[in-house]
């Protein structure tokens, strides 16, 4: 058995309210492909940050090539040998690749740089990834597969030991995932170990020697590829028993349809222009149901919500209400076609901190309170705020105290609040139990039950398994912009939803 | 699973002591202010010097009103100086009957001039205009407000001066010079009541208003606003459309006191409007502040300005002291804000 590159033990990292790690190790032997494997918030990202000096462990110790050392910061990792490939880049867009390659290192005397040593030295590390990039273009006109190789080759540069991946495959093509595999294999045979971060659990079978899977935070299991399956792994990775704490809703027969999203279609991002963003997303909404979308970060699934509520445009596709088509050109269109949502992000996207907790619960609904519609009437608004205060059990000093100064819970209340107030068809709920303690939750989980059995049509979006199975009567998963399966809630399981979310087209 | 374990237990509300600052910090510092001078200087605490400088500050406080709803939704407009210039030129034209008449005064040319009330039209009409162009160009191309106004501030005042080629318009009717220079009961004068009402109403509108309500959430959280089905871009352009409603009004209301427009009118104003405003307690980051406020800091900007004239301290050195309040004001903004976005 050689000597392993890198070892951590027994890693703990605390954050306010939760342990993040919890005794975690993790070894990579030379020249070796290591998946590193979790569900969300399992602990990989932290372990991560670890490895590569954002974050200081609380306790455990990080041996690398052999030597105790103590990463001070990401400079400090790098320095040692160890680069980590974020899935935002870390490039400069406007600047060249050879710029971006030798970024804080370029070559030259005093504050002169020497371009054509840059450019040349860009070269000769393209060339040996097997790429036909000119050093002297610049980032911003590449796609998001050269700017990976660039990040790569700025990696190489570094004469780095280790190579740490974070979904490096989630926005490349098939043919482009295969020229990866081959410049990994590439990397392997020079020796480098290459720590391989994914969802897609038949890329690890594919390019990966050996894994290490975290579950809440802890290490559940480790060893080599050939000896395990992907059924073995989504097992490890699940692992643990149902919540008891969220209890199932009683079974309920659904209404008819009132939403149906066809063929809907989106392409580009912010990153690129070509990123397949929501291709051909498909489903029925139907009244008094809770339809959970579960899938992995990343999916689609946000994107899928905002392009239904108007907040974010889409390419094609068709949307029905009551089996009426209609044009949903902006969150004003949905709103009055009787869609609603409950954004992912409740501090950025819902609410006004600076505003009283009366104002926010009221913010969609000035039409029902205010007087030839110009004045507000202030008398209906406080009993409207009086309402929902009782029918959420919303607590609060006063209805005139500002939210920021409220429990995530209760802010999350009053954002539900406005919806209901809105008496809508069918509400779109991101994340609902985000950043909310136990108890908050179960009262949230209650009300979209208490909703659906009123005759809404409630669509869940949650990261978190335990809470799809929970709230749905049926779920559909995505990835990758797409829908992959369909299944009611009571035949679901983490293990069936798991490989759902993570391989292609599979219909349970 | 417990990803942020959130106390649910009621947080008592607690006496907030910044925020209870943030109200009326601007009240206490200008009582304070009031007696500082009054005990310096005896000429200070007279009706006739207190009505003086609200007189004074009068111009000033109507275009702080409208800057008030700029601001609350996160934006500047630093054309107002120039705007005022223009529209002040086109209402003396319009009084006057046109611009060749721009030295003719009294009786002999009044059948060629228009009445006091179109003058203010054309003034406010100007105003809108310009404030709708700037509104237009922020919403749509998505140009951010200070380069927008920043632009505005010298194509307006551009236009002013190629108005007024022919140098300052003066000489207006009777009832025009009243708007600026009469006085109501033999006290209050004219110019003073206008401000005032207008504040009044403008108080009105944020506070009671569904478009109130709208100015405040754009400011606070234009996002949210937007996914809570408000239509930003409506309610960001209108706000410049307001101020350059106020723009044009504090046109009129200034050819009306001094009986004459020029197209170096209103320099500089857009600084002691918006030093108004902010130490009236109104947000730069949008989303907080009172017409109140802006009332308040328009006034104590004025007994500033007053008190150090009567003491004799160099216009400069003035100059020197608004710059530092404002400054001062901004950081007290900061402070708040980031305790809020804590809470």
């Amino acid at each position: 058995m050689t000597e392993p590159l890198l070892r951590m033990t027994l890693i703990g990292k605390r954050f306010p309210g939760v342990q993040a790690l919890d005794n975690v190790g993790l070894e990579v032997l030379p020249g070796e492909v290591h998946a590193l494997l979790g569900e969300n918030g399992a602990g990989k990202s932290t372990l991560l940050k670890v490895l590569s000096g954002a974050q200081q462990p609380d306790s455990g110790t990080i041996e690398f090539g052999g030597q105790r050392v103590t990463m001070t910061s990401p400079h400090d990792a790098q320095r040692r040998g160890i680069v980590t490939i974020y899935q935002e880049f870390t490039l400069a867009p406007n600047m060249t690749i050879a710029e971006n390659v030798f970024i804080g290192r370029e070559p030259g005397t005093g504050v002169f740089v020497n371009w054509r040593k840059m450019a040349v030295e860009t070269r000769a590390i393209t060339t040996q990834l097997g790429l036909q990039l000119r050093p002297m273009s610049i980032v911003r006109n590449l796609n998001v597969a050269e700017q990976q190789m660039v990040e790569i080759a700025r990696a190489l540069s570094m004469k780095s030991r280790l190579i740490v991946m974070d979904e490096p495959t989630s926005a490349l093509s098939s043919n482009e995932v295969a020229k990866l595999f081959r410049i990994i294999r590439d990397l392997k045979a020079q020796g480098l170990s290459i720590i391989f971060v994914t969802h897609r659990l038949e890329e690890v079978m594919q390019i990966c020697d050996r894994y290490t899977v975290l579950r809440d935070g802890r290490l559940v299991g480790s060893g080599s590829i050939a000896d395990t399956s992907i059924d073995n792994i989504i097992r490890l990775m699940v692992g643990r028993q149902v919540n008891a704490l969220f209890a199932r809703r009683e079974k309920t027969d659904p209404g008819e349809v009132v939403l149906s999203v066809e063929g809907l279609t989106r392409r580009g991002n912010a990153q690129d222009r070509n990123a397949t963003v929501l291709a051909d997303v498909c489903f029925k909404a139907r009244r008094g149901e809770v339809l959970g979308i579960a899938g992995l970060v990343g999916a689609g699934r946000t994107e899928m919500a905002r392009a239904v509520f108007g907040a974010d445009p889409f390419d094609s596709g068709r949307i029905s209400i009551d089996r009426r088509q209609v044009h949903i050109g902006s969150p004003r269109d949905a709103i009055r076609y009787g869609i609603g949502l409950v954004p992912e992000d409740r501090k950025q996207q819902a609410l006004f901190l600076a505003l009283a907790v009366r104002v926010n619960l009221t913010m969609a609904s000035h039409d029902r309170i205010s007087r030839w519609g110009i004045f507000m009437d202030e008398e209906a608004e406080r009993a409207m705020v009086e309402e929902y205060r009782k029918k959420l059990n919303i607590r609060m000093a006063s209805p005139e105290q500002l939210i920021a100064s409220l429990s995530g819970g209760n802010q999350q209340k009053v954002t539900l609040a406005r919806w209901l107030a809105l008496r809508p068809k069918v509400l779109i709920v991101d994340e609902p139990t985000r950043g909310i303690d136990i108890g908050a939750k179960v009262e949230v989980h209650n009300l979209l039950f208490e909703m659906a059995s009123s005759g809404i049509s409630v669509i869940a979006i949650s990261s978190e398994l335990p809470e799809v199975l929970a709230i749905s009567d049926r779920i559909v998963t995505m990835r990758e912009g797409r829908v992959t399966g369909e299944i009611k809630g009571e035949d679901a399981s983490e293990e069936i939803l798991l490989s759902m979310m993570t391989l292609s087209g599979k219909t349970a | 699973m417990i990803q942020n374990a959130l106390s649910d237990a009621q947080a008592p509300a607690k006496t907030d002591v910044v925020g209870f600052l943030a109200r009326f910090a601007p009240l206490i510092f200008l009582i304070v202010l009031m007696a500082a001078f009054a005990i310096g200087e005896p000429r200070f605490l007279t009706p006739l010097n207190l009505f003086n400088i609200l007189r004074q500050v009068s111009i000033y406080g109507l275009l702080a009103v409208g800057m008030t709803f700029v601001i609350l939704t996160a934006g500047i407009d630093l054309s107002i100086g120039s705007l005022v210039a223009f529209a002040g030129l086109v209402a003396a034209a319009v009084s006057k009957g046109g611009i060749s008449n721009r030295f003719a005064v009294g009786a002999g040319q009044e059948a060629a001039s228009y009445a006091w009330y179109l003058a203010a039209l054309a003034a406010i009409g100007v105003g809108l205009a310009g404030g709708f162009l700037q509104g237009i160009a922020i919403t749509r191309l998505k140009v951010p407000p200070f380069v927008v106004t920043l632009g505005g501030m010298s194509a307006f005042r551009g236009a002013a001066l190629l108005f007024a080629a022919g140098g300052p318009i003066s000489g207006f009717e009777p009832n025009f010079v009243w708007m600026g220079q009469g006085r109501i009961l033999g006290q209050v004068p004219v110019p003073v009541l206008i401000f005032l009402t207008f504040a009044v109403l403008a108080h009105f509108v944020l506070r009671y208003t569904r478009y109130g309500r709208q100015v405040y959430a754009v400011g606070g959280n234009p996002e949210a606003a937007r996914l809570s089905g408000l239509n930003v871009r409506v309610v960001t352009t209108s706000v410049y459309v307001i101020m350059g409603f106020f723009a044009g009004l504090g046109a009129f209301v200034l050819d009306a006191r001094l009986d004459s427009a020029e197209a170096v009118a209103g320099t500089g104003y857009e600084l002691t409007v918006i030093a108004s405003v902010v130490i009236g307690g109104t947000s730069l980051f949008g989303g907080v502040g009172t017409i109140f406020g802006t009332v308040i800091g328009t006034i104590l900007i004025g007994v500033l300005l007053n008190g150090l004239v009567l003491m004799n301290v160099s216009s400069y050195i003035q100059q020197i002291i608004i710059g530092i309040i404002i400054v001062l004001a901004v950081a007290f903004d900061t402070f708040a804000k980031s305790r809020r976005r804590a809470g």
